[in-house]
């Protein structure tokens, strides 16, 4: 960055002087100036200069790309498997055996015992990118095939992020974030990620009807007949802050126009109207709010 | 010498054909013509087309993105704006353009009467046109043909697997994929045709070393034509394959790789960046000469480098790639080769200042077109720097930065070069002279609008705004940019519509311009303005690089250096 500016002030400098100082004259006489056809030397010069800078800036990004794409990963790094969706992220948690989506939750990491998460990138269907422009560049999450990243984040807090390589109608609304958090927190997270969802004695109504209609054929909700692996998984859903992969605020009138018409936040979801009548409508929303 | 002075006389032959002819006779001349100086013509005109709707491509776009949570248009209509602007850009727009100057100029620099294949340069014209068309032909026939109501959506790299037929459902991409192999037969046609004409047309005295700069630069280019244009057709045979017969080459639910066809299309896609940069070189190395009244700087090395990127420009396509999850020393390898190929282009640009390093120049409108495109294209080739080192594009790569950076390498270097061209060969192709006021007005315009645009964009990138999304929240800190790249864009379209105006206006009421308006040195200038079919009433014969200014300086001819 240093170099392309000091490159660029010599070079713009030059260019800018001899703007000025060979411009024609208001005056001229009409002669020619000087015929100059080249000059070895210079051409030298300005071959050999520029090959020593590239020499030294690649052997600068060589030592940075081995030590970001070769690093060991410590014993106790983070496993966590992203899953690239048309249009969202499914995140699982091997070593704890659970699945969330779209909202990623890591152990801030600290100098003295780094614990970094190691997120290894697959698609379900096309081309995805993984990319939370303040922990990590972005890596692809291609069919077929298996990449890795990792991140480090050393300050809690929430991250944004979201797919940056084109993947269908609406690749742009498909977000993700990234909550780094202390350990207990994490420890803390993990746990209540890991219980089955709770059954609430006040929406039964509710779950009865999300059970019998096709919402089970894409959402999972465990402890239930929900198995679905389409969609997100539901079993937590209200421990999330967005729905739709960022589309809204999860509220429980922005979860009810969802249900009704994903179309009206994200046009092009693939989740379809679900064409349930208003009661029906208010019951399911009140099941899904119990999942916390 | 007296032999090249009797061959550059100008010619002074009675015009008899044209005038006064009906209408439809001419149209039909035009459509039958075999002559490379009426099919540049039109090559230049469907470009400048196609340049205007694409150009509104953008302008659409950039009205959604001036405010976050626009309405304007719809995600689906945003990506097949996007598809098809970029698309139009590369396919029907830079490469006709650059296809048109070649065809035009190219035999009148060499001292030729027509290309060494004139038929074949008929139908390579028409296939690119046809191809043109069979990709529009996609939004206009809307509700006509069944599946023809929709644009591709794709993007103009159409990744596997979102081209295969699960994913794109209809026939949209199958007009993206013929439209293209299309037009790709009349770009090879033409590169054919290229290459053998500065080959085998030359006039006597016109060695290879020799040929201005403008026809080397355009031999380079044609033969990358010839090399890079195959594996994009064979990917797209494939591709066919797969949607209609049920190959599995990039379907990757039946195992196929969506990398592959990465590959495929950036060893096209890369090359095709210098491809349709080279061109503009050329015209810069004419142009930048001829107004600071010397010879090009170091010609033998200037042809070097040229050579030198052409040969690189075939090893770097990877570093499209970098976020694919490619192996460290992948990864390395391109980030060198991509590196590597800064040095020949910094040679270009330092010889460019060497050529107006103690010379008189003027700042007539063609010039000051070339002398932005040296800032541009120097600011261009920094971020490239930047972005070839791949740490760097992990963190940029498909971002705004990106959009920024090519479209500095694309407007900035290659559009700035071809207003460039079109302002010095006008009076020889029209024989008219354009107005100076509305020149330099669109000029002013365009640079400020193309600042504003392009100069702001490099900002969300940096800030994490990905490249092809519709729409986006507000609370990131991207809004501030995104409106004041949009404004660029007022400026830009004023600037083209001044040029239109121009060029229009002064076809009709243009004061004659004279055979030689800017006392320049190729052989095109030698001959009438316009040219007639012949060019030349005999073939001329040249001793130098510059054969007019041997002609003009008997006293100190080029010859006597060489």
């Amino acid at each position: 960055m240093a170099i392309c500016a000091a490159i660029f002030l010599t070079v713009g400098s030059l260019l800018a002087y001899s703007m000025v100082k060979f411009r024609r004259p208001p005056e001229d006489d009409g002669r020619e100036p000087v015929q100059i056809y080249g000059s070895n030397q210079v051409e030298l010069a300005w071959t050999v200069i520029p090959i020593l800078i590239v020499f030294v800036l690649f052997l600068a990004t060589a030592r940075v790309i081995h030590a970001v794409q070769d690093a060991r990963m410590p014993p106790d790094a983070i496993e966590v498997v992203a899953v690239g969706h048309q249009f969202w992220w499914e995140f699982r948690y091997p070593q704890q055996g659970f699945v969330t989506a779209n909202e990623l939750h890591v152990p801030v990491s600290d100098a003295s015992h780094p614990t970094p998460t190691h997120i290894t990138l697959l698609s379900a269907d096309t081309d995805h990118s993984f990319w939370v422009p303040q922990l990590a560049g972005k890596t692809d999450l291609i069919p077929n095939r298996q990449n890795s990243m990792w991140i480090d984040p050393r300050e809690a807090g929430v991250y944004l992020g979201q797919c940056a390589q084109f993947c269908g109608m609406q690749h742009a609304k498909m977000l993700l974030r990234v909550v780094a958090e202390s350990r207990e927190d994490f420890e803390r997270w993990l746990a209540s990620q890991g219980s089955p969802a709770r059954q609430a004695d006040g929406a039964t109504q509710g779950r009865r009807i999300f059970e019998t209609t096709a919402c089970v054929n894409c959402h999972t909700v465990s402890g239930t007949s929900a198995h679905g692996t389409f969609g997100p998984d539901l079993t937590h859903l209200m421990s999330r802050k967005t729905i739709g992969a960022g589309a809204a605020l999860l509220t429980q009138d922005n979860l009810r126009h969802w249900i009704m018409n994903p179309d009206s936040f994200k046009p092009g979801s693939k989740m379809p109207a679900m064409q349930l009548r208003g009661n029906e409508l208010d019951a399911v929303t009140a099941y899904l709010l119990t999942l916390d | 010498m007296s032999d090249a002075e009797f061959a550059l006389r100008p010619v002074t032959v009675p015009q008899t054909v044209g005038a006064s002819r009906p209408l439809l006779d001419r149209l039909h001349d035009w459509i039958v013509t075999v002559d490379h100086k009426r099919l540049g013509l039109m090559y230049v005109g469907y470009g400048v087309l196609f340049l205007v709707v694409a150009g509104l491509e953008a302008t659409v776009m950039r009205i959604q993105l001036a405010i976050p949570n626009n309405h304007f248009v719809s995600p689906q209509v945003f990506n097949q704006l996007f598809t098809m602007h970029g698309t139009t850009m590369v396919f029907l727009v830079g490469m006709p353009i650059l296809f048109g100057f070649a065809n035009y100029l190219a035999p009148l620099m060499i001292g030729a009467r027509d290309m060494a294949f004139p038929r074949l340069n008929a139908f390579s014209f028409w296939m690119s046109a046809f191809g043109g068309l069979i990709l529009y032909f996609s939004v206009i026939a809307a509700s006509g043909l069944y599946g023809a109501g929709n644009a591709p959506d794709i993007g103009w790299f159409a990744y596997a697997p979102l081209t295969s037929s699960t994913f794109s459902v209809g026939h949209s991409t199958d007009y993206w994929i013929i439209g293209l192999l299309v037009s790709g037969i009349g770009s090879i046609g033409t590169a054919a045709n290229i290459v053998t004409t500065i080959l085998c047309m030359r006039c006597p005295g016109m060695t290879l070393g020799r040929l201005p700069m403008f026809v080397w630069l355009n031999l380079v280019v044609s033969a990358l034509i010839l090399l890079v244009i195959s594996p994009l057709t064979a990917a797209q045979i494939m591709l066919l394959v797969d949607r209609y017969l049920g190959g599995h080459f990039f379907d990757t639910q039946a195992g196929g790789s969506a990398v592959i066809w990465m590959h495929f299309f950036w060893i096209f896609g890369h090359p095709e960046v210098y491809v349709l940069i080279i061109p503009g070189f050329a015209i810069a190395s004419e142009v930048i000469p001829v107004f600071s009244r010397k010879p090009i700087f170091g010609y033998s090395i200037m042809v070097a480098a040229t050579l030198a990127i052409g040969f690189l420009s075939l090893g770097v396509w990877a570093h499209h790639m970098f976020t694919v999850g490619m192996t460290s020393y992948a990864n390395a390898f391109f980030t060198a080769s991509t590196m590597a190929i800064g040095v020949p282009t910094g040679i270009k640009i330092f010889n460019w200042l060497g050529t107006m390093w103690g010379g008189k120049i003027s700042f007539a409108v063609p010039m000051r077109f070339c002398v932005a495109f040296l800032f541009q294209f120097l600011i261009a080739g920094l971020t490239g720097i930047m972005l070839s080192a791949s740490p760097f594009d992990w963190q940029l790569g498909n971002s705004y930065f990106v959009v920024a950076h090519f479209h500095y390498v694309l407007i900035g270097g290659l559009i700035f070069t071809i207003f460039a061209g079109f302002y010095y060969w006008y009076p020889k192709v029209t024989g008219r002279m354009w107005n100076d006021v509305l020149g330099r007005a669109h000029f002013w315009l365009f640079l400020i609008g193309f600042h504003l645009t392009f100069d702001f964009m490099h900002i969300p990138g940096v800030l994490g705004m990905p490249r092809r999304i519709y729409t986006y929240d507000a609370g990131r800190g991207w809004e501030l940019w995104n409106l004041i790249v949009s404004i660029g864009v007022v400026f830009q379209v004023v600037g083209i519509a001044c040029w239109v105006t121009n060029f229009l206006w002064s076809y009709f009421k243009g004061p004659a311009a004279g055979n030689d308006p800017w006392d320049a040195w190729t052989l095109e200038w030698s001959t009438t303005s316009p040219p007639r079919e012949y060019a030349f009433a005999t073939i001329p014969v040249v001793a130098s690089r510059r054969p007019l200014w041997d002609v003009k300086h008997p006293e100190d001819p080029d010859w006597k250096y060489e």
